[in-house]
């Protein structure tokens, strides 16, 4: 019984085994996010929010927006967060949205097929046609990516603009994704991962690039990268992900 | 996670359908003299348990028109493989139901319908607990724990209505066979259902807000979720239950569902209390395993939750 029992959790290992003797798609598109550059704007968010909704993802609801509980779909939030103690803080500002994982826990589990991950680009996807709306697959989500449309009730997410990225009608140059367009600071890089010469996997190559949550093996295709404190202007930059650390914050007298 | 009450109400009431048809398969197999009006009426009450069981899963569902599709990923997914054996067993009962009414098709298929019926029902039982327990970011519920206690709940609570209407149905024979076996189902079942809260209780995450933004410092603190109010993120994941509130249903959970159940039942098995009072029994322990379920769902601790701490 015990074996049994260990075996059916150990199956898990052995698919993501399995799945690396497949061969992985040979594109992987992604974004790379730039804390460093990233000012908190929510520029990606609300272009994201005006593609999305007019687009082949949408419409995504808004509901009670004038009211005092607004509530809405969107696929791409950006968080704030404060690093360090008082006076040493960093503001972080964190975008968020779906990351493509290459081990994506929310494919398998949808009992429908809608939830699936293209084997072109290895984008992941949801076919909102058969979409039951069973809420399975955000479960799976350790990162929370996904968000039911109340109005639609079937299971949205970002797409990486499949609708712009493959628009031969588009200028070369607008075949991105409606974020990374909108970014004032050029803090979302996208790309092929698997290609070592694109920007994005330069970016992860050459400056620290981290996946959220390593500890579930899921392969966030999405990286970020992490903060840098810059030294005065001529000096050179200093990589350093712990925040909060430094002299200043051990100087500062303790105000409690 | 915030518990969804359909699928509360679904899976206590299929468990407790499962655990009655195994309690009357086994009877049948182990000849427990049983009036073909009996083994009807309790195959009846479980399908009832079962059906108010799909009925409440499609109250779940966004799009519960489309619901026929979630049978095409059953290579992959619990929830589809359950969505097959569900019905499955439905159609399994309502035959031997059937065959029950005649009595030269009750003679010749009593025992490969009862051995099916078990066999079907466990296999239902492994499918809805995986559900849960695949799911291995969410450590309350990635443990074998979880399946066993989906199959002692269901057995526990279907032994003590099977006990409740041989005691209503007068059939004195079944009722003595029902009474220690579902009070040793409901020991079992509180044993491991307490044992799996305490584990859970002791759990200490893997993922914590460092590695959930990977952001390394002396102190980390969200100051903004990105949002002026809510999402499905906050709605689908948070049960806003106070702590003191989940104390008291956990209270509430473990003597409803086990410790009056074990007490009044000895009491019967010792003649101290009549027959009837299993009639009582089964509906505490409903209740009580109602309670359970909900803290089941609440309990679980979702990683998503990290991403958001603070609404504005």
């Amino acid at each position: 019984m015990i074996a049994a029992l260990r075996a059916l959790f150990g199956r898990r290992e052995d698919a993501a085994a399995a799945g690396d003797r497949e061969s992985p798609p040979t594109r992987q598109l992604a974004l790379v996010i730039d804390l460093n550059v990233c000012v908190g704007c929510h520029a990606c968010v609300t272009s994201c929010k005006e593609w999305n909704t007019f687009g082949a993802a949408g419409p995504l609801a808004d509901e009670n927006a004038y009211g005092a509980a607004p509530t809405g779909t969107f696929f791409n939030r950006v968080q704030t967060y404060e690093a360090g103690v008082f006076p040493a803080t960093d503001t972080v500002h964190f975008p968020k949205s779906c990351l493509h994982c290459e081990d994506p826990p929310c494919v398998p589990v949808c009992p429908t097929g809608a939830s699936y991950k293209r084997k072109s680009d290895g984008i992941v996807l949801v076919d909102y046609d058969k979409c039951i709306g069973c809420k399975y697959c955000a479960w799976a989500c350790p990162y929370g990516a996904r968000e039911l449309d109340e109005a639609r009730q079937v299971m949205t997410k970002c797409t990486l603009c499949v609708d712009r990225i493959e628009d031969a009608t588009l200028a070369p140059a607008d075949r991105k994704p409606a974020c990374v367009k909108a970014c004032p600071t050029g803090a979302r890089i996208f790309g092929d991962i698997h290609d070592p010469d694109s920007d994005a996997a330069r970016a992860i190559r050459e400056r620290g690039g981290y996946a959220l949550m390593p500890e579930w093996n899921t392969r966030p295709a999405n990286h970020y990268l992490p903060r840098r404190i810059t030294a005065a202007a001529g000096a050179a930059a200093q990589e350093t992900r712990t925040l909060g650390s430094g002299g200043a914050a051990r100087a500062a007298p303790d105000i409690g | 996670m915030n518990p969804a009450f359909s699928v509360v109400v679904f899976t206590t009431a299929a468990g407790a359908g499962q655990g009655l048809v195994v309690a009357l398969a086994a009877a049948t197999l182990v000849d427990v003299p049983l009036a073909p009006a009996s083994l009807r009426g309790g195959l009846a009450v479980a399908i009832v348990l079962l059906v108010v069981g799909l009925a409440s899963s499609f109250l779940h569902l966004g799009r519960p028109a489309r619901a026929w599709r979630a049978w095409s990923m059953w290579r992959t997914s619990w929830l589809s493989r359950e969505v097959i054996v569900l019905p499955a067993f439905i159609a399994l009962v309502a035959l031997w139901w059937l065959a029950a009414g005649d009595a030269r098709a009750a003679r010749a298929a009593a025992a490969p319908l009862a051995l099916a019926a078990i066999a079907v029902s466990a296999l239902l039982w492994v499918c809805t607990a995986m559900i849960y327990a695949c799911l291995r970011f969410i450590e309350e519920w990635a443990q074998p724990l979880t399946i066993v206690n989906f199959v002692l709940l269901g057995l526990a609570s279907g032994l003590v209505l099977a006990g409740a209407l041989a005691a209503l149905a007068e059939e004195r024979t079944a009722f003595a066979a029902a009474l220690p076996a579902a009070l040793v189902a409901t020991v079992a079942a509180g044993a491991c259902r307490v044992a799996a809260l305490v584990r859970n209780a002791a759990i200490r995450h893997r993922s914590t807000l460092a590695t959930a933004t990977g952001i390394v410092a002396t102190r980390l603190v969200q100051t903004s979720m990105g949002m002026s109010a809510g999402s499905f993120n906050t709605r689908e994941f948070f049960h806003r239950a106070s702590a003191a509130a989940l104390r008291a249903i956990k209270l509430a959970a473990v003597a409803l569902a086990f410790v009056v159940p074990t007490i009044v039942l000895a009491l019967v098995w010792a003649q101290a209390l009549p027959a009837a009072a299993c009639t009582v029994v089964a509906l505490v322990q409903a209740g009580g395993l109602l309670a359970d379920r909900w803290l089941f769902f609440a309990q679980a601790k979702h990683p998503q939750n990290l991403y958001y701490q603070v609404v504005s």
